[in-house]
């Protein structure tokens, strides 16, 4: 049936603003936008180390109304996302939270997101690139209703040290018991506020998801009963350090989305940017199944490495050379990182590059005053996130 | 033998028997389940009215395998052939009929350019078969993986296609992909004779004269005259039915286990692989191989089901071009039908109202839009001229391939066979004045009836349109085109697969020797 199409005026706004935009665009000094998706987005809105220093020091609040949403439900929609994602869904209890991928029949990464299974058999699937046509496409054989309702659901990040001191502050009582990866649900202003303990920056941390009608109303809350615990709002520029510090990845920086990818190399499996722990084969049938199990006797191509590299100029977009001096990957994404006070980096290296301890080196240009200079750090290899402060998963959550 | 190592064929169509032949004769435990009361597929000869028998799906042989033939010792186990050979008449309205025999021209008045020129496209267009034809008995080669054998395969075809010369090869690689009408025009004046040419390449498709892709199903077709046992247009003794008997018989005798009445619901997994299959009654059969002689879509998503595989796999077995566009006219007559200025001697022989290639593209454009042909094409015989055994004395019975019939008429399917039968009628009676009046029955069977009687999703006799897309390593679908299907266990032998349709047998042997190559393998 072909939808009906009278009346619709979507083609008269080129570029949506979020439900918080009255109240962002007051805080925007720098009218510093970008778009997301379908909407403006604001990069920064004072001064960007400043709100980066609000992540790791206070709290920092972060639109992310464009992040794409899937509203996920009927019989089957556990069996749905289990063959659609690489992990274990049924593993996902109600009331939590689970990051993952999902790949094309050839294993190669199409996304990356997080499911929430809210009520029973009630799923949001987030991702950050358009999703419904794969969705759709994987519905079929499944009785599954499969929604995309990105625009229905205001969110924000409030993520930070005085997070949940902030949201305590607000009426979320009980809050600071939320472990990582766990939803409450708290009342405000008359309806329902769902809280998640998730983020993109690394540290303590929530997302708050409300419908748009009363999302004014909590950034005001958040905005006034934060304003004793150093509350600050950010933009992507802030954010982007701190996820980088964390280690996590992000479509079309650190992996080509296998759907986008158009040159056979591109594309990335789970195991090339380090999430095989996503992976259980003891499931009999998911979505990148087979060829996963086949790159797992045979080898994977990449892999993806996190490194502290020598000196301070952020090795964005460097070659990474063997000591032969022979390129073997590149990096993705780079940055100095403030907490670490290290200058960091996510690399793609061909295997078998990559191990602790292997020497490598990064080509790293940089440009001062219109001169451009070049220089040859040393790179070394490091397990784990560059910045994992314990309150990230202390449970009660310091809400001071 | 355990349950583990016991192979279960679904569905005795021609293919299913062919490949349970080849798999008892390699000594493996083989059980075929056919849904249909008797074994066939749409190779089978019944009766469809009392004392009338029919070949009720196809109703020539000109593609059987040679090598099959031989190799299952078909003649034991009692082929017969009615007739070997047949000419074709391709049916004038006012004028002489020609008669055609291969690249011969029997009597006629076609001017003696076209008469040249018939000689050199048979020669080239058999000479292409052959190319095809070749590759019947191959697995296709993949494209993306592969080790050492994959890339001899592919060497092999491009070797095949190489050592046609060069021009003969430029010709190939430009007509193979275009339509049979254009290729008709740069030869032939004679409307009656490109009508009756274009029909060969359209008969059973989905595509009319103009369609691109057209040339290609005439030389799938024609492949049969290289590797086919007859090499020509043939009618086994008593029906295509006795075709599958024979098959049948040589299963057995090598040892395979058939039982018909037995329709499988599905096929069932044990993690991720096939465990056995589940019948309508509800009765379990565990198997460790499970060979559906199915046609993909009702394999894959129906007997397995789609939340078994990947999602881009699914969608390209959904997406399997597989609209039949073909009926089937079974009457049952009072006597020999008389065609007009056609002597009886040649009632028997293959007869086909396709008076141009245009009167062909207009009754396929009708059914492209969801409409029975106002005037169809067709491929007429009467076995019973050969095989007496069909039909009462002195009664006979016509089989005739009526195109074109919408897979999803507009009308209510009652009102489109109702509708399609009278029309077809009308053309036959003006063929053959008075035949109303001899016919005790009549059965039309439209692509859905196909369907229903044969369990062939889309009712199209290749299990899927044979179509460049859909060709060689292309089918069914890119990525499964070596009869294992992306689940443990799991293989496809029927005509969905290379080298499609026609009663050939080559799927259903290439299929036992990729399950044999497997279980070897592990």
């Amino acid at each position: 049936m072909k939808p009906d199409m009278t009346g619709r005026d979507h083609y008269r706004t080129a570029v949506y603003q979020t439900p918080f935009h009255p109240r962002s665009s007051q805080l925007n000094q720098l009218n510093l936008w970008h778009r997301w998706k379908d909407y403006t987005t604001a990069d920064a809105y004072f001064d960007e180390a400043l709100e980066y220093a609000a992540i790791r020091n206070a709290c920092a609040v972060f639109d992310l109304t464009p992040m794409t949403k899937h509203r996920i439900t009927g019989p089957d929609a556990l069996a749905f996302l289990n063959r659609l994602i690489t992990r274990d869904i049924a593993k996902i209890k109600p009331g939590r939270v689970g990051y993952c991928v999902w790949c094309d029949d050839a294993g190669k990464v199409i996304d990356d997101g997080t499911v929430f299974h809210m009520r029973p058999g009630d799923y949001r699937l987030c991702s950050q690139e358009r999703q419904l046509n794969w969705l759709t496409r994987s519905a079929h054989g499944f009785e599954v209703s499969i929604v995309e309702d990105t625009h229905d659901v205001a969110g924000l990040a409030l993520q930070g040290p005085t997070s949940c001191a902030v949201l305590k502050a607000i009426g979320c009582s009980g809050v600071e018991k939320l472990a990582p990866f766990a939803i409450g649900w708290y009342e405000f202003a008359g309806g329902e506020l769902m809280v998640s303990r998730t983020g993109y920056t690394g540290d303590l941390g929530y997302e708050l998801w409300i419908d748009p009608p009363r999302a004014v109303a909590l950034w005001d809350a958040l905005f006034t009963h934060g304003a004793d615990h150093g509350i600050r709002p950010m933009g992507t520029h802030a954010l982007e350090v701190a996820r980088i510090e964390a280690g996590f990845i992000q479509a079309h920086v650190d992996f080509m989305p296998a759907d986008q990818a158009i040159y056979l190399d591109r594309a990335r499996s789970p195991f090339e940017l380090d999430l095989g722990r996503l992976v259980d084969f003891s499931k009999p049938n998911f979505n990148g199944r087979r060829a996963l199990l086949e790159e797992q006797k045979r080898g994977s191509r990449f892999r993806l490495v996190r490194l502290d590299i020598e000196g301070n100029k952020p090795a964005r977009s460097a070659y990474i050379y063997d000591r032969k001096r022979n390129v073997v990957g590149t990096v993705t994404s780079a940055e100095w990182s403030p907490s670490a006070k290290a200058n960091i980096a996510l690399a793609s290296l061909h295997m078998p590059w990559g191990l602790p301890g292997d020497e490598l080196w990064a080509e790293i240009y940089y440009q001062r005053e219109l001169k451009w200079s070049k220089v040859m750090a040393r790179c070394r290899v490091v397990p784990g996130a560059f910045y994992d402060p314990p309150r990230r998963r202390t449970t009660p959550a310091a809400d001071c | 033998m355990t349950d583990r190592k016991r192979i279960i064929i679904v569905g005795a169509g021609h293919n299913g028997l062919v490949c349970a032949a080849y798999l008892a004769k390699a000594g493996q435990e083989v059980l075929v389940l056919e849904a249909a009361a008797r074994v066939g597929g749409a190779a089978i000869t019944r009766e469809f009215a009392p004392g009338f028998q029919v070949s009720a799906g196809a109703h020539l042989s000109y593609l059987l395998d040679e090598r099959i033939s031989r190799e299952l010792q078909l003649a034991a186990h009692g082929l017969r052939w009615a007739h070997r050979n047949l000419r074709t008449v391709a049916l004038a309205g006012a004028d002489e009929h020609l008669v055609l025999n291969g690249a011969e021209l029997e009597g006629g008045s076609l001017p003696h350019e076209d008469r040249e020129a018939l000689a050199g496209y048979h020669r080239q267009m058999h000479r292409f078969a052959r190319v095809l034809g070749r590759q019947h008995n191959r697995r296709p080669p993949r494209l993306a993986a592969g080790g050492s054998a994959e890339a001899i395969a592919a060497a092999k075809l491009a070797f095949d296609i190489r050592r046609l010369g060069r021009t003969a090869m430029r010709e190939f690689l430009r007509i193979a992909g275009i339509n049979i009408y254009d290729v008709l025009e740069e030869s032939f004046e004679t409307p009656l004779l490109k009508g009756a040419l274009a029909l060969d390449a359209v008969l059973g498709t989905n595509l009319g004269p103009r369609s691109n892709n057209s040339v290609l199903t005439l030389l799938h077709r024609l492949s049969g005259a290289a590797t086919g046992v007859t090499g020509g247009l043939s009618l086994p003794a008593g029906g295509m039915g006795a075709v599958s008997e024979a098959l049948a018989n040589a299963a057995r005798a090598a040892g395979a286990t058939l039982r018909t009445g037995a329709c499988v619901r599905r096929i069932t997994l044990a993690g991720d692989r096939v465990a056995g299959v589940e019948l309508e009654s509800g009765e379990q059969l565990p198997a460790g191989v499970v060979i559906s002689n199915a046609d993909p879509a009702r394999t894959l998503l129906q007997l397995v089901g789609a939340q078994h595989f990947e999602t881009g796999f699914v969608h390209r077995v959904r997406h399997i071009r597989a609209k039949g566009m073909a009926a089937k006219l079974h009457l049952a007559l009072t006597g020999l039908p008389a065609f007009a200025r056609l002597p009886a001697a040649l009632a028997g022989e293959r007869l086909l109202v396709a008076p141009d290639p245009g009167y062909i593209e207009r009754a396929f454009d009708s059914a492209k839009y969801g409409q029975c042909s106002a005037d169809p094409a067709l491929e007429i015989t009467v076995p019973s001229v050969h095989d007496r055994s069909l039909a009462p004395d002195g009664q006979h019975v016509l089989s005739a391939i009526v195109q074109y019939a919408p897979f999803d008429p507009r009308a209510s399917s009652d009102a489109a066979r109702a509708e399609l039968l009278d029309r077809t009628l009308q053309v036959l009676e003006r063929y053959a004045p008075g035949v109303r009046s001899q016919i005790l029955a009549a059965e039309l069977l439209l692509p859905a009836d196909i369907e229903r009687e044969f369990r062939i999703s889309g009712g199209h006799w290749h299990h899927g349109e044979l179509a460049l897309d859909q060709f060689l390593m292309l089918r069914p679908v890119p990525g499964a085109a070596q009869y294992a299907m992306p689940l443990n266990g799991l293989y496809l032998c029927g005509a969905g697969c290379h080298p499609g349709g026609g009663v050939m047998g080559s799927a259903g042997r290439n299929a036992a020797q990729a399950v044999l190559g497997a279980e070897r393998a592990t």
